[in-house]
């Protein structure tokens, strides 16, 4: 991929929706790979059957939706963000966190010139997430709106899946949860509110929220409406100051970026630079 | 295939009889030396302090290990890799040395396969204080929850597999000897202790009589667990790297890493051989059987390992650091000269050179030359396995360049080692010599069948013949 398409905002959004909207076999994610080189290597059909099986049964149905399905995506202006990081405690609130368990993680970064500009980190929601294949169990799944969520009740705590996220968005409950009252939802990969000890944790975009039409706590907290939260489908997204933007020409006019794109995850949250960052470029990062 | 199986009412293993061979072989089993019941005290009691300390994370969580978020992998895993690898002895001297006919090898098989059966359960045991919620390891062995993509379940295919050969390769040449002892035990005065071991020879033994034949076909199968266990052995710690190499970490993502594996495996697995080997001799005074030519064999075959493993340790660590790019360097320079730098050091210095050069030198290539060489090869590659897995996984991926010193500095995470892992790694070292002192107790320690039937080939020679 040349630099200039890199950049290009639209063709990166054009790519998401293609992937996820026309067949799964447009790209070769990992997934694909393993399947192809299980196929290839072994010249067994029945492997290859065997592991297609498998794996169809270890997702859940919703791979075959009806309708337009919302496609959930996050964008995160950070020509805004002055690092208040009332999106980090107003998650760990949400969810019942620890100080040191950020899903909504807000690093302090340094642009070519040497100034600090503010960077939050949600799970990236990864159309080809690194961390869905390594699990032993099948603990991680993406859904049909793209979340990518973690069945704390499976999770048997291997941490390969912190291994494999390029993006430090996976948080391991070390010791007991903190406790929680009762929840308006119950405990489920949607709203794993309390979190399980021993288990992995990470954003899950307040997922049991969306359908009821509330924005992520993050997204309603942020005083300075850094954070839009939107869907593909539709192509609308919003702050929580209220503002709503066009998703493809928002990207596109303000020359929107993924984190870490040479990773071939496809992250699901778009960033606008404005302090002359360059994201995609890993040396900037680590 | 003329031969006709016989059907044997009275066993006829005897042929070629070697007195000293089977009262040597069977002593450990028949008598109770005066250190047996309390080293078993004191090593069970080391045992029984790891599982406490394992009760108490269980109950407390993994952060009680002194996990956290700056290091999600560390301690465990590096025990896993570690008591793994150690079993790769048994592999290497019994396997390797059979196939290329190397007939020294004789009284030391028993030994290192049992070394290898002990080792091997020991290191898969670690997988379970390395999981978060290990009340729900249930669901590795559940086809239903099992995830084909994931590198962890082929770990543990690839170890149950390795598992189930080396059990094999311990019972088929310990058939004969089963036979054998029975026939010894029938002339032994009747008490618990004889009766529960016939009963146990009993069943080792089945139906086998030593007949030309099934000595022929016996030996066929052993041959062919042989050749099949080396492949497995190498895929098990290839597929233990997997685990960590199939991810986009800096240090972790090495195609080195399967191969650095399997040669580390190899080299501290013949180390453990030479020290079980070593302890055996002097415990159970064979004296006889084993001589100090055994160790300085066993030493060349190990320091052939160290070298190699030098090598890959040099390779890997020149090309990544060499390249520049922002996550390897920075976990080269951690290594080499950062934070890390005094236990990679101390690999390097006891693990890498010292054994090279107790070995090269004749008078430091004694008995007790190997032995110290040994020593100090198994705990420098406990030591190396904390780096390769320690750093890797407290490198922190998205990273506030904010802490001065550039790609180099960066705010990585932190192992504290507490008294939890501390006790568990204990325990498991300890398990080592207490199952191999109960194994000893029921199984001859010296592959009585296996000598005389080379001795009986050497014609003479005798089982002592180890070669210049």
């Amino acid at each position: 991929m040349t630099k200039q398409r890199e950049n290009d905002a639209s063709v990166v959004l054009e790519d998401a929706q293609r992937d996820e909207l026309t067949s799964a076999a447009v790209t070769i994610g990992r997934r694909g790979l393993l399947r192809a080189a299980a196929l290839g290597s072994l010249g067994v059909g029945v492997l290859g059957a065997l592991t297609e099986t498998l794996a169809a049964a270890a997702e859940p149905a919703t791979t075959t939706p009806t309708g337009p399905v919302k496609q959930w995506c996050m964008i995160i202006d950070l020509r805004l963000c002055n690092g208040c990081k009332l999106c980090t405690t107003a998650c760990q609130t949400a969810h019942y966190l620890h100080e040191d368990q950020t899903w909504m993680n807000v690093y302090t970064m340094q642009n070519a010139a040497g100034e600090n500009y503010f960077m939050p980190r949600p799970c990236q929601m990864c159309e080809d997430p690194a961390c869905v294949p390594v699990c032993p169990v099948g603990a991680n799944y993406r859904t049909a709106e793209g979340l990518t969520l973690v069945d704390q009740n499976k999770c048997i705590g291997t941490r390969i899946c912190m291994n494999a996220c390029p993006y430090d968005a996976r948080y391991f409950n070390w010791s007991d949860p903190v406790p929680a009252p009762r929840q308006p939802f119950k405990q489920e990969p949607e709203w794993p509110v309390p979190q399980v000890k021993g288990t992995v944790g990470k954003c899950i975009e307040c997922a049991a929220m969306l359908p009821t039409g509330q924005l992520p706590e993050c997204v309603t907290n942020c005083p300075m409406g850094v954070i839009y939260f939107g869907d593909l489908t539709s192509d609308a997204a919003v702050n929580g100051m209220g503002a709503t933007v066009k998703i493809s020409t928002y990207l596109a006019e303000n020359d929107a970026v993924v984190f870490k794109e040479e990773y071939g995850t496809h992250p699901r949250v778009y960033y606008i630079p404005g302090h002359g960052q360059d994201l995609n470029n890993n040396s900037s990062a680590s | 295939m003329t031969d006709v199986i016989i059907p044997n009412r009275g066993r006829d293993v005897a042929a070629p009889q070697n007195t000293d061979l089977r009262a040597a072989a069977l002593r450990p089993v028949l008598e109770t030396p005066r250190w047996w019941w309390p080293s078993i005290f004191v090593l069970g009691a080391i045992v029984v302090l790891g599982i406490a300390a394992w009760i108490y994370q269980v109950a407390n969580g993994l952060g009680t290990a002194g996990y956290g978020n700056g290091a999600f992998w560390a301690i465990y895993e590096a025990n896993l890799v570690t008591f793994i690898g150690v079993s790769y002895g048994g592999a290497v001297v019994s396997a390797i040395l059979r196939l290329t006919h190397a007939s020294w090898r004789a009284p030391l098989t028993r030994i290192a396969e049992a070394t290898a059966l002990v080792s091997l359960p020991i290191g898969m045991v670690f997988i379970i204080p390395h999981l978060g919620s290990p009340s729900k390891i249930w669901e590795l062995v559940w086809p239903t929850y099992w995830n084909l993509s994931s590198p962890i379940l082929w770990d543990f295919f690839a170890v149950s597999t390795y598992l189930l050969a080396t059990i094999v390769f311990f019972y088929l040449p310990l058939i004969p000897d089963a036979a054998i002892a029975l026939e010894r035990f029938d002339g032994e005065t009747p008490s618990t202790r004889v009766t529960v071991r016939k009963s146990l020879y009993r069943v080792l033994a089945g139906r086998y009589g030593g007949t030309p034949y099934e000595r022929r076909r016996l030996n066929g199968a052993i041959g062919l667990i042989a050749i099949m266990i080396i492949p497995m052995a190498v895929s098990v710690h290839s597929v233990l790297s997997f685990a960590f190499a199939s991810s986009s970490r800096a240090g972790y993502m090495e195609t080195i890493l399967p191969v650095y594996f399997v040669v580390a495996a190899l080299y501290s697995g013949v180390a453990l051989v030479v020290l079980t080997v070593a302890a055996s001799r002097k415990l159970f005074h064979l004296e006889a059987f084993i001589s100090p030519r055994h160790f300085v064999r066993l030493g060349f075959l190990m320091i052939a390992f160290g070298a190699a493993y030098l090598y890959l340790t040099f390779t890997e660590y020149l090309i990544d650091g060499y390249s520049g790019t922002a996550g390897a360097s920075a976990w080269v320079y951690q290594i080499v000269a950062g934070r890390y730098a005094i236990p990679f050091w101390l690999y390097f210095v006891a693990g890498g050179v010292a054994p090279l050069f107790i070995m090269m030198f004749r008078r430091l290539r004694t008995t007790s030359g190997v032995v110290v060489a040994s020593v100090l090869v198994v705990a420098a590659l406990w030591i190396k396995r904390l780096v390769i897995v320690i750093p890797p996984a407290t490198e922190p991926l998205v990273n506030s360049p904010l802490a001065k010193g550039g790609v180099l500095a960066g705010n990585w995470g932190t192992y504290h080692f507490t008294w939890v892992p501390i006790s568990i790694t204990l325990a498991a070292t300890a398990a080592i010599p207490l199952l191999l002192l109960v194994v000893f107790r029921f199984v001859p320690i010296l592959s009585m069948s296996e000598m005389e039937e080379l001795a009986e080939e050497n014609e003479g020679l005798g089982t002592q013949e180890v070669g210049a």
